[in-house]
């Protein structure tokens, strides 16, 4: 046997503050009412640092400084100096990006293969494009004078702090407007780590201003009156709950919510490279993704050796400490969400569907689910429709390219969507049909910042990255 | 001899290409015609219909759609007397044809504009293409009442859409004359269904409804009704136009908003190799 | 073996009996994505193999080396010296293995064979018209017949890739039996030359080809093109060896060859090998490494792990 020897990342790269404050008007303040909360590594449990918790106040100091920033600095600068700004910004990125990406794995779990490999080239891939975007605005399809919108309350999730926080505020400051933005609850360490680089870059106060909090501090921020656009990435009852919000106000609104992608494997698919597929849709980051192929659709006559595949490649997985540098699954970010995964999961087995995950040793402490796939799913099962935000599979079959597309678009969802066959015809035909904002053909789970992402239907509006990206920050 | 006794028009509802009067059997007079009050149960029909029509006006190709609205203007410009003699300005008529001509030609236009090649870092061929929300409810102005009529209509569907129209409650003869143009164009049963009657009945239902993919609420003149509205379609993420000034200016350039704010935009990725 | 693989194997042994039969298999083989296949080699370099693994890798890459010499140049005198490094590649630490085979021209495997008598290290030929394989049968059955008589346990022929890229597909099946029946009790390892099929299906296609035939071994290249072994080609021709197994019970190996120079490269194709098809062919037997200068690395690294000091060229021999 070829055991590989553990090889972890070091940890020495990152130097953590006991506590944080908030970023506001450019500089690391105290919150208003004093209270703080303990953002913990969820492979060990361990506390990582004393982060502040923003209330009504903060936010209120927050937005005001925000709007002056808006009026007074940002607002009035010429592209080309928000330009350069911004390449400062993804220059520092890059710079910086092993801190950043050790960071991340600490502070979300995800393995740091990941966060070294994608998360942080697309941060600064991303800043890097909406920079070249400041003074060519005109130039962007959306008429002759496209107007930033103001203030922008940007609030994130969990599943990918620093490159959601990159989607954010990319677009936001290359249109002209000035962004509060709150990081989740359970990731807030590299966002903090960004305002620092927004010092480093002399970004202008004001600009970009950071509050930590929960969920009473996101509401707080986007319910605010002197907020003028809101942009939110999380699940679809949050995003449900800030359109209802937003009602009746002038708001502008994106919102990129949930998914229950289908991944649509044909008999003719090249197999070995479909089950990568498979795998990078349903296993990356823990399945914390919203574009998670997180339903299998594998034509029956095909489906038996798909899953053999598939249970062979899953065994070599290798699932345990982020910051090994072999490790492919990392933790689960939280409890809360590890009870949510398990409470899906036990559904899935109690509805009669078979559940199966390779033989893997967990560890004792931190938040941790083993891949698992549940095959005999249908449409009807809890696991078929609910998003599950794991590393756990429902496999369904189809007979006909008209029932995959059927079974497909069979969600009030519309995020994403996989096809995997060697026949080119099929594959425009049935991209036509689904009904999701990304389809990734004979690949899955790509991103590219000149690439709009977002979704149909309650998978949220808006897009994020590309030209289209632009366009939730303008007035046009 | 006697004077010829006219034959008056009975003005009905517009659902799925057919003029119903409205199941609940009630009617109001207004414009001194009697017309179809609809209920939310002629409101959720006229959605099944809608939805009905998707499949195959969407799935139409741009060039289709294109000469089926320009059809229509010429439809239209055919019964530009009979619009005046409901009380329309001979120049309103005018430019509702215009209009709808304008937005007829962009039906094989709006993909190139408003789509186009992702230049992705890696080996991928990455379009972005635009497509039709779905099903479309929509609270018409309540003047001008063709103009506005037309400028509302006319980009919902030109991107394959299928719309629900709430007409305007105070002069809704324009829109099922509209109807009757529509209805003689080519223009597929249920791409345009129109209801006449109260507005506070019909469109809270279509904002409800869970199989509506969008709303626009450009008529709306009651701040707290649209609110109501706003925040019914937040239930299923409908996506929302909010209403328009009261001072807006129908006659003027409309741009793309009203094109874009009703389309998804589908990315398709697909690796480049041999 | 089950009934089924059992079945599977009669009818894949039919198959060499018509072109279209072959044909038809053949282009039945799921296809290859080069993207993805690509990427996933990628991703599997990006292991890091450090400590004890790094030593245990080092050590099974040097049993999987086959020595290779294959130059107009070559004399008796430069492949004895080969064949004693084979032997003792660090004579400073006795506790370094040998490696698994030398590969010489079938004029120099005499010179080799005194050399090796009596030790586990292999001794493997080119044959068959080495590298074009362009030349009558019969000549290329001479060719074998007379490196196996020799003294080469291990045959290493080329596929015609001109009679495989014209869709002659039999011609190519045919030529690979009759080598294999000349080989007589020596490994036969085919070689696909890669660089010239030019396409991810097509070395798919051509690894079951050479499986089906009877090929002991499927190899990479010749290292007389320009393009040799990569990480992506291995990887599909290591999912045809795990694929042809289980469809017929039977295990084939697989010799990347040419272009492996470092132990990181090395290193590479171990974690591939570990993580596509599994222990059985972490083995000499079924996995080897067609390599000359590689071998000083591994020694060089070797020696870096058991001293901690880093080495230099000149205290590794040059054979």
């Amino acid at each position: 046997m070829f055991e590989y020897a553990p090889a972890p990342e070091s940890r020495s790269v990152v130097d953590l503050k006991p506590s944080y404050g908030l970023f506001i008007d450019g500089t690391f303040v105290d919150p208003t009412d004093g209270g703080s909360f303990k953002s913990i590594n969820p492979a060990s449990e361990e506390v990582l640092a004393e982060v502040a918790e923003a209330g009504a106040q903060d936010v209120e100091r927050a937005v005001r400084a925000a709007r002056k920033a808006y009026d007074k600095v940002w607002g009035p600068m010429p592209g080309r100096d928000r330009a350069k700004y911004l390449y400062r910004i993804a220059r520092l990125i890059q710079e910086r990006s092993r801190e950043l990406a050790v960071l991340e794995s600490l502070d979300n779990g995800k393995p740091i293969r990941e966060s070294r490999d994608v998360d942080l080239p697309l941060v600064a891939a991303h800043f890097f494009y909406y920079a070249g975007w400041a003074d060519k605005l005109e130039h962007a399809g959306f008429g002759p004078n496209p107007r930033p919108i103001g203030v922008a309350a940007q609030v994130i999730p969990w599943n990918f702090p620093l490159l959601m926080l990159a989607w954010k505020i990319a677009p936001a400051l290359a249109a002209g407007n000035t962004v509060v933005l709150k990081p989740a609850e359970t990731t807030p360490l590299t966002a903090l780590l960004f305002a620092e680089i927004c010092q480093q870059a002399d970004l202008p106060a004001g600009v970009v201003n950071i509050l930590t909090g929960a969920g009473d501090t996101g509401r707080a921020l986007v319910e605010h009156p002197g907020v003028d656009k809101v942009a939110f990435t999380g699940s679809t009852d949050v995003g449900r709950a800030i359109a209802r919000s937003v009602a009746g106000t002038r708001k502008k609104l994106t919102l990129e919510l949930g998914g229950k992608a289908a991944n649509i494997v044909f008999d003719d698919a090249p197999i070995d490279q479909a089950v990568e597929g498979i795998v990078n849709g349903i296993f990356f980051n823990q399945g914390h993704v919203c574009c998670a192929g997180s339903r299998l659709l594998v034509q029956e006559n095909v489906a038996e050796r798909v899953l053999e595949s598939l249970k062979r490649r899953m065994a070599q997985l290798r699932v345990g400490d982020p910051l090994d540098k072999n490790t492919d699954v990392g933790a689960i970010n939280s409890a809360a969400q590890l009870e949510r995964i398990r409470e899906l999961s036990d559904a899935g087995s109690a509805e009669g569907a078979e559940r199966w995950s390779p033989p893997c040793d967990l560890p004792d402490r931190g938040f941790w689910f083993a891949p698992t796939i549940f095959t005999g799913v249908t449409q009807a099962h809890r696991i078929a429709r609910e998003e599950i935000f794991g590393p756990v599979l429902s496999v369904l079959t189809f007979r006909t390219p008209a029932e995959a597309v059927e079974k497909a678009n069979n969600t009030p969802y519309g995020l994403s969507a996989g096809i995997w066959t060697d026949k080119g015809s099929r594959i425009l035909w049935m991209a036509d049909r689904l009904r999701a904002g990304v389809v990734w053909a004979n690949t899955f789970n790509k991103f590219d910042p000149t690439s709009p992402f977002g979704g149909y239907k309650e998978s949220g509006y808006g897009r994020e990255g590309g030209r289209h990206g632009l366009e939730g920050y303008l007035n046009v | 001899m006697s004077e010829r006794v006219a034959v008056r028009k009975t003005y009905k509802l517009f659902i799925g290409g057919k003029f119903p009067r409205s199941e609940s059997g009630r009617s109001y007079l207004v414009q001194s015609s009697n017309v179809s009050l609809a209920s939310r149960k002629d409101a959720r029909d006229a959605v099944v219909a809608a939805r009905a029509a998707v499949k195959g006006w969407a799935g139409a190709t741009a060039y289709n759609r294109g000469q089926i609205l320009y059809r229509a203007a010429e439809m239209l410009e055919g019964r530009r007397e009979q619009f005046v003699a409901l009380g329309i300005p001979g120049d309103e008529v005018d430019a509702a044809v215009d209009r709808w001509v304008w937005y007829a030609g962009w039906a094989d236009k709006l993909a190139q504009v408003y789509g186009g090649a992702n230049p992705v870092a890696g080996p991928y061929f990455n379009i972005s293409a635009p497509e039709p929300t779905g099903v479309v409810a929509v609270v018409a102005p309540e003047r001008p009442a063709l103009l506005g009529l037309v400028s509302v209509i006319a980009p919902a569907i030109v991107s394959g859409n299928t719309v629900v129209v709430a007409a305007s409650a105070t002069e809704p003869l324009a829109a099922v004359t509209l109807a009757e143009v529509l209805a003689t164009s080519d223009l597929p049963g249920g791409v345009v269904n129109i209801l006449t009657g109260a507005i506070t009945e019909t469109a809270p239902t279509l904002a409800a409804h869970m199989d509506v993919n969008a709303i626009d609420l450009t008529g709306v003149t009651d701040a707290a009704l649209a609110t109501d509205l706003e925040v019914k379609a937040a239930e299923n993420l409908k996506r929302v136009l909010r209403p328009a000034p009261a001072d807006h200016d129908w006659s003027v350039d409309p741009g793309l908003d009203r094109m874009t704010a009703l389309l998804e935009t589908k990315t398709v990725w697909h690796p480049k190799g041999v | 073996m089950t009934a089924t693989t059992t079945s599977a194997r009669s009818e894949l042994s039919e198959l060499g009996r018509s072109e279209t039969a072959l044909r038809t298999f053949l282009h039945g083989l799921p296809g290859v994505d080069q993207v993805g296949a690509e990427q996933r080699a990628a991703q599997l370099g990006t292991r890091s193999i450090k400590t004890t693994a790094k030593a245990q890798a080092i050590d099974l890459a040097i049993r999987m080396v086959d020595l290779t010499t294959l130059e107009g140049a070559d004399t008796p005198g430069k492949v004895r010296a080969l064949a004693a490094k084979a032997l003792r590649p660090d004579p400073a630490d006795p506790s370094c293995p040998h490696v698994g085979a030398v590969c010489v021209y079938p004029a120099m495997v005499p010179y080799v064979a005194e050399v090796l008598r009596g030790s586990a290290v292999h001794l493997a030929s080119v044959a068959t018209a080495f590298p074009s394989g362009q030349a009558p049968l019969e000549i290329k059955l001479a060719d074998t017949r007379a490196a196996v008589a020799a003294g080469a346990d291990e045959i290493d022929m080329v596929i015609n890739r001109g009679a495989f890229l014209a869709g002659r597909y039999k011609e190519v099946y045919d030529e690979i039996v009759a080598t294999k029946e000349a080989s007589g009790d020596a490994h036969l390892k085919v070689i696909l030359e890669t660089g010239e099929l030019a396409t991810y299906d097509n070395v798919r296609r051509a690894s079951w080809l050479a499986m089906l035939a009877g090929g002991d071994f499927i190899k990479t290249s010749t290292g007389k093109v320009p393009i040799a072994a990569t990480m992506p080609v291995s990887l599909v021709m290591l999912e045809a060896v795990r694929d042809f197994r289980e469809a017929t019970g039977r295990q084939v190996g697989v010799k990347p060859a040419g272009g492996i120079k470092t132990t990181k490269d090395a290193i590479k194709y171990l974690v591939m090998v570990n993580e596509t098809v599994g222990p059985d062919w972490l083995d000499p037997d079924w996995f080897r490494f067609g390599a000359s200068s590689l071998l000083n690395d591994l020694l060089m690294q070797r020696t870096k792990l058991t001293t901690g000091t880093y080495s230099g060229p000149d205290y590794f021999t040059l054979d």
